[in-house]
């Protein structure tokens, strides 16, 4: 063992800039300790049996989500509630949350990387992972929403038959390529992360059928300087590249919306004020999903009051941005002296939809305020339950833009009222399965933290303060 | 190269600690040793200039990728909105370039990110999936908390018994033959 546990060591996990708080990796732990902790839960250690009831559960999510997709195939999209005016919704509403969440795993690896905060260590891997699933789930959602999904590749540019191109003009063409590029750019990320834990997996694995099987996974990684040397410039690439994308991406989403002329759409604050909510949810997400990991596998080690409460602060500072952006969204209404865009306004908070709308308010305004408290922030379980609130919050955020926008428009007479059927609710819940499943398989089969990074910890901070 | 090294692909030596292996790394090359290379559980800045690899093309190929992704988007739409199917909305210009941007942007990202990290994949010679290096049952240490430092037998100073001699005074643990 090259690093024996010491008083350097328990000194040196203080980091300078932040010895009020906890340290980012408790004390005592060596290059050896990190790496077959982590590594035991996916070769040696008995799943607990959460894991099993977890996945039993998600697993029955999953087959909802089957049955959904399978009887919208064979019927059509008439099985949602969404009809003409609200032509959008469960599947709008449920993209853009999903592909949200997925925001703040990029975030996480890429643009805490590039500010050099070494907090992000022990959350990225799993923060990645997350976005993988999340972004899968996101983009099921508008291919379900075409009605004929099978032919899904008319949305790509390719010489056919029918002499026809996309539209290159529209928003809905251009999320095509956004969300299709983050999906590569993410996986590609997170896959060039896994290479030396991998490799790791694959010297420890006993059985043959996991050493062969992270032996090709790991592509013959030996650890070696000039290998590292190259691996480290293209890592930081990605996440040079991987941060604008995330950026983009939502500012599309949000495009999707402010292209439009309909009132509650059409504001030119969409876009960033949509990044700013796609990271405020996708931190509520990694939350949700890092206190029971950390409790259940015993990670509190790695994954320590200090990650938590940076995650807390960043929700805070995101959701005052949000918070901004709703004040604004009603300002620019009342503003513009456009009866449409003021009745809008009303609507949303007295119409028949208003419960939703305060709600919202409740959930992403007035309850992470209680995130300025310090001891709000220690507190792991009501943490798990704001973030919780938070993602309710952003899903209803989804509704009130999409549904209430949509409902009255311009002529009374074409206003209508959507409920979502119970074919929306399976599919939604589905959704959830889908992604939890694919969580549950990860945790299972990949190491949820970057070992070589927290090697790296263990490093920087014995060398720093030594 | 004697006759009897032809049946080794080098020595290696082990090391405890990441200091010793950096000094160690940078008496071989010294030393005068040229096929050195060292096997790390940790990116360490500085070890692969120690060893004298200096810089590395890859931010050059993510160039080259984000240009030619960035270039194929554009024209891609280019050709389908102007050339081939120019369709008349409103009266409004057929190269409406600001809203051929955000695809330009798009693309760019995605050919810059395959480029490094195929690129990446590519100097670095992987996937390989034999190496002689893992018939060094130690040699699986080398990412957990072991440090390594291997000499060639091709390099021309190479010499199966002053090599091994060498390695060992550098205050390596243990000195390992590698069989190709």
């Amino acid at each position: 063992m090259s690093h024996p546990p010491s008083e350097s060591a328990g000194a040196a996990a203080q980091p300078g800039q932040g010895s009020l708080s906890a340290p980012v990796i408790e004390p005592g732990h060596t290059f050896a300790s990190v790496t077959d902790k982590i590594s035991a839960i996916v070769l040696s250690r008995q799943s607990p049996r959460s894991w099993f009831v977890g996945f039993a559960i998600s697993f029955v999510l999953l087959m909802v989500f089957l049955y959904a997709t399978g009887y919208l195939l064979a019927t059509g999209v008439g099985l949602w509630g969404n009809n003409v005016p609200v032509a959008w919704a469960f599947d709008i509403i449920n993209f853009v949350w999903w592909i949200g969440i997925g925001h703040a795993g990029t975030l996480i690896s890429a643009v805490l990387l590039l500010l050099r905060q070494e907090w992000r260590t022990s959350i990225n891997r799993f923060a990645e992972a997350m976005t993988l699933f999340a972004v899968a789930c996101a983009g099921l959602y508008p291919l379900l929403h075409l009605g004929r999904p099978w032919v899904f590749y008319w949305l790509l540019p390719y010489p056919n038959t029918m002499g026809l191109w996309p539209q290159f003009r529209s928003p809905l063409v251009w999320d095509v390529f956004a969300v299709s590029t983050y999906g590569a750019v993410s996986l590609l990320f997170w896959y060039v992360g896994l290479i030396p834990d991998m490799a790791t997996l694959r010297d420890r694995a006993r059985r043959r059928v996991a050493q062969v099987v992270y032996g090709i996974l790991a592509m013959g990684w030996r650890g070696s300087a000039v290998h590292w040397h190259r691996y480290q410039v293209a890592y930081l690439l990605l996440a040079g590249l991987a941060t604008p994308l995330v950026v983009s991406v939502h500012s599309i989403v949000g495009l999707d919306f402010a292209t439009s002329l309909l009132p509650g759409w059409h504001v030119t604050l969409f876009p960033p004020y949509f990044v700013a909510g796609a990271i405020f949810s996708g931190f509520a997400m990694v939350m949700t999903l890092a206190i029971p990991l950390r409790a259940v596998y015993g990670l509190e080690d790695f994954i320590t009051l200090r990650h938590l409460g940076n995650m807390a602060k960043v929700m805070l500072a995101t959701g005052l941005i949000v918070a901004y952006g709703y004040l604004m969204e009603a300002f620019f209404a009342w503003y513009s002296g456009n009866e449409y865009e003021w009745f809008l306004t009303i609507n949303r908070a007295l119409g028949p939809y208003a419960a939703t709308y305060w709600s919202l308010i409740v959930c992403n305004v007035a309850v992470p305020q209680l995130l300025w408290f310090r001891a709000v922030r220690r507190n792991v379980p009501l943490l798990f339950v704001i973030a919780l609130v938070v993602n309710v919050g952003m899903w209803l955020e989804r509704f009130v833009i999409i549904v209430t926008s949509l409902h009255r428009d311009f002529l009374p007479s074409s206003w209508d009222m959507y409920y979502p059927t119970v074919w929306d609710l399976a599919q939604f819940a589905g959704s959830i399965g889908l992604f939890l499943t694919l969580l549950f398989l990860f945790i299972r089969f990949l190491p949820v933290i970057a070992i070589f990074e927290l090697r790296e910890l263990v490093h920087d901070t014995e060398e720093g303060h030594a | 190269m004697s006759s009897q090294d032809v049946a080794l692909y080098g020595l290696l030596a082990e090391f405890d600690k990441p200091e010793d292996l950096f000094e160690a790394a940078k008496r071989t090359h010294a030393e005068g040793y040229r096929r050195i290379e060292a096997y790390t559980p940790i990116p360490m800045e500085g070890l692969a200039e120690a060893l004298g690899h200096h810089t590395t093309r890859l931010p050059l190929l993510t160039l080259l990728g984000g240009v030619l992704g960035g270039l194929t988007g554009y024209a891609l739409q280019y050709y389908a909105s102007v050339l081939d199917y120019p369709l008349n909305v409103g009266g409004r210009p057929l190269h409406s370039w600001p809203a051929f941007i955000p695809v330009t942007f798009e693309l760019t990202v995605l050919g810059a990110a395959f480029f490094t990290v195929l690129g990446m994949l590519a100097l670095n010679g992987l996937p390989m999936p034999y190496h002689p290096l893992f018939n060094v049952s130690e040699f699986k240490l080398a990412s957990r908390d072991r440090f390594f430092l291997c000499i060639e037998a091709r390099d021309p100073r190479f010499d199966a018994e002053r090599t091994g001699e060498f390695l060992r005074r550098l205050g390596s643990r243990a000195v390992y033959e590698v069989p190709p």
